[in-house]
């Protein structure tokens, strides 16, 4: 019975490293340009098929080919972002944040369905060879799941490593904590969203390589984890980058613990039910201040 | 080709019927609702097994939207302290859940095979002029939608509703209770998706998971953009707009060689996409901008939203 439900958990944790890279890509979005930029999802599915691409195709090196599935959805986002999000921003009405949610949905579908047109709907897979899962103390676990965890630690201890001891971290940092301290200090927040962008599309890119190199890629790889990523990024009250991550391996572990109750393909219900929870109890996220969620 | 225009005709009426909602909520009262299409399958599945268990069809229909206005103003409720996000990220989260609900309870909504055979008003008794009933039937529903709205809007409960879309700090300083009024009108726009699903349902006589994705709020939110986003004409015209574009892109897709039936389907989704987003960034009043709407010389377009540089007095 405990071997079983550590079992979860360690399933859970292994899920919620992999959500943690776009909830972190989205909450660093969030905390510097203040929308939820809802195309993460797709640009997931974009760093998935790039990763794809190169390993399966090219035959390039895990490292370079997770290189490459940063940078592609990191450029794609900087694009998109410019051509869809940037003229919405400049008209800065009443509703703006609304305003560029509603299109970043619409952006989302759209790279889903540019990637459907050049990819078709089929499942694509790896072609890894099977290896055999790992089995310490009862609990099992695969190779791959474990460099996942791995990757995603060296990822998270990079990141924090790039927001202490860089001026562009600590800028970023200093804009997300307080927009307009950050103004006054000579800090322009519209120069650091393109970095942010980069970045934030870049992790959720990883991510989603990560997931596809352990299951499958299809075009709604990203979108299906959707609800997922935000009720991480919510839980972590939407500006703090080491909430996103707890909330990201929160989320994950109760949604595999759940499974002793609910069917699994309830996971993302879970992750809603999480998010009605947060807001009934605690508000502002649990991790991060009252500023930026009461109006 | 008469029956087929009467169909495109009768959905082009239910878009309309979820466009006018969106116009209420989002357009008038300025909350967004991400899962409208959440609240129309809901109103679909709950008139579909209210009339399955012998219910009549009218009482379906009124269950799936009272249900649907009871959900969304929990949900207005749930919210009402949190920023605009939070609604729209909590109403995202429903749609996506109930479809969930919707592919897995299979005892209940059968799954991804969905429903068939849903019951039709006076089907039998009207045989050939069938379709041509239920395409009168729901634009004259529209009609009276859009009288009863109009009558609704133009009155001081409409200008407080505008009142606190354009800023609701000063709305609830001017007396007006802001919680209640937003209550009200999310309620309103929930209640009209989920009439909107009911009539659905018992058009098609058959309904399944698929017909209530997120594609459907992309199309509702193009055609109320299109149309102008605070005007009811303006959401009957949209959703007009967007029924041409969709069924005339099918047409269109034929005439370009060599493409597999996916990526047809995924280049008009594309399309639609885009279509959205341009119109959002060149002409984000839409056909039917605002009219003379507002009180005073306070500017919405020029506000920032965010409270954090207060509004030069002009």
């Amino acid at each position: 019975m405990f071997t079983e439900f550590a079992q979860y958990v360690l399933n859970g944790l292994v899920l919620g490293a992999l959500v943690a890279l776009p909830a972190l890509g989205l909450t660093l979005i969030f905390s510097v340009q203040g929308f939820v930029n809802f195309s993460v999802a797709a640009q997931m599915t974009v760093g998935a098929y790039a990763a794809w691409f190169a390993g399966a195709h090219l035959g390039w090196s895990p490292v370079v080919m997770l290189l490459f599935a940063f940078v592609v959805p990191g450029m794609l986002g900087i694009a998109t972002d410019r051509l869809a999000l940037a003229p919405i921003r400049r008209q800065s009405g009443a509703h703006t944040a609304l305003m560029l949610a509603v299109v970043s949905i619409a952006l989302n579908l759209a790279i889903e369905n540019a990637l459907r047109f050049l990819f078709g709907s089929d499942l694509n897979s790896f072609d890894l060879p099977i290896e055999r899962n790992l089995q310490v103390w009862g609990l099992s676990v695969g190779p791959q799941q474990l460099r996942n965890l791995v990757t995603a630690l060296v990822i998270a201890v990079a990141l924090a490593a790039f927001f202490s001891l860089t001026r562009w971290g600590k800028a970023m940092r200093a804009v997300a904590d307080n927009t307009d301290l950050a103004r006054l200090k000579g800090i322009e927040p519209r120069n650091l969203s393109n970095l942010a962008t980069f970045i934030g599309m870049g992790l959720a890119g990883i991510g989603g390589s990560l997931l596809a190199i352990d299951t499958s890629v299809d075009p709604s790889t990203g979108s299906r984890l959707i609800l997922i990523i935000f009720a991480a990024s919510v839980l972590g009250g939407l500006t703090s980058l080491y909430g996103a991550v707890l909330g990201a391996l929160i989320i994950g572990v109760a949604g595999e613990v759940a499974m002793i109750a609910m069917p699994p393909v309830y996971q993302s219900l879970t992750a809603f039910l999480a998010i009605l929870f947060i807001l009934l109890v605690k508000p502002t996220g649990l991790f991060a201040g009252t500023a930026g969620v009461r109006k | 080709m008469t029956s087929y225009l009467l169909f495109i005709g009768t959905i082009a009426a239910i878009y309309a019927l979820l466009s006018l909602g969106l116009v209420v909520s989002w357009g008038q009262a300025g909350m967004v609702n991400l899962g409208l299409v959440g609240f129309f399958g809901l109103g679909a599945y709950c008139s579909t097994l209210l009339t399955k268990f012998g219910a009549p069809i009218g009482l379906g229909w009124v269950a799936g939207a009272a249900l649907a206005a009871a959900i969304g103003v929990g949900f207005c409720l749930l919210t009402r302290t949190l920023r605009g996000d939070y609604l729209a990220i909590v109403t995202l989260g429903f749609g996506e859940g109930l479809r969930l609900v919707e592919l897995n309870e299979r005892w209940l909504t059968g799954g991804s095979d969905g429903i068939s055979g849903i019951r039709a008003p006076f089907k039998d008794a009207l045989g050939e002029l069938y379709p041509w009933f239920y395409f009168a039937l729901a634009w004259i529903l529209v009609a009276l939608v859009v009288w009863v709205l109009s009558r609704a809007l133009s009155s001081p409960f409409g200008r407080a509703l505008r009142a606190v879309r354009d800023d609701e700090k000063v709305a609830a300083v001017a007396g007006k209770d802001v919680l209640r009024l937003k209550c009200q009108a999310f309620g309103i726009g929930a209640a009209l998706f989920g009439l909107a699903g009911g009539l659905y349902a018992h058009f098609t006589s058959y309904i399944s998971p698929d017909n209530f994705a997120v594609q459907l709020t992309i199309y509702i939110f193009l055609a109320v953009t299109a149309g102008g986003y605070s005007r009811l004409v303006g959401a009957v015209f949209g959703s007009l707009a967007v029924m041409t574009i969709l069924e005339s892109s099918r047409f269109a897709a034929e005439f370009i060689p060599g493409l597999s039936a996916v990526q047809i389907a995924s280049l008009r989704e594309f399309a639609l996409a885009v279509a959205l987003i341009v119109i959002m960034q060149l002409r984000p009043q839409g056909v039917f901008g605002l009219r003379n709407e507002r009180a005073g010389s306070f500017d919405a377009d020029t506000a920032t939203s965010a409270a954090v540089v207060p509004v030069p007095s002009k």
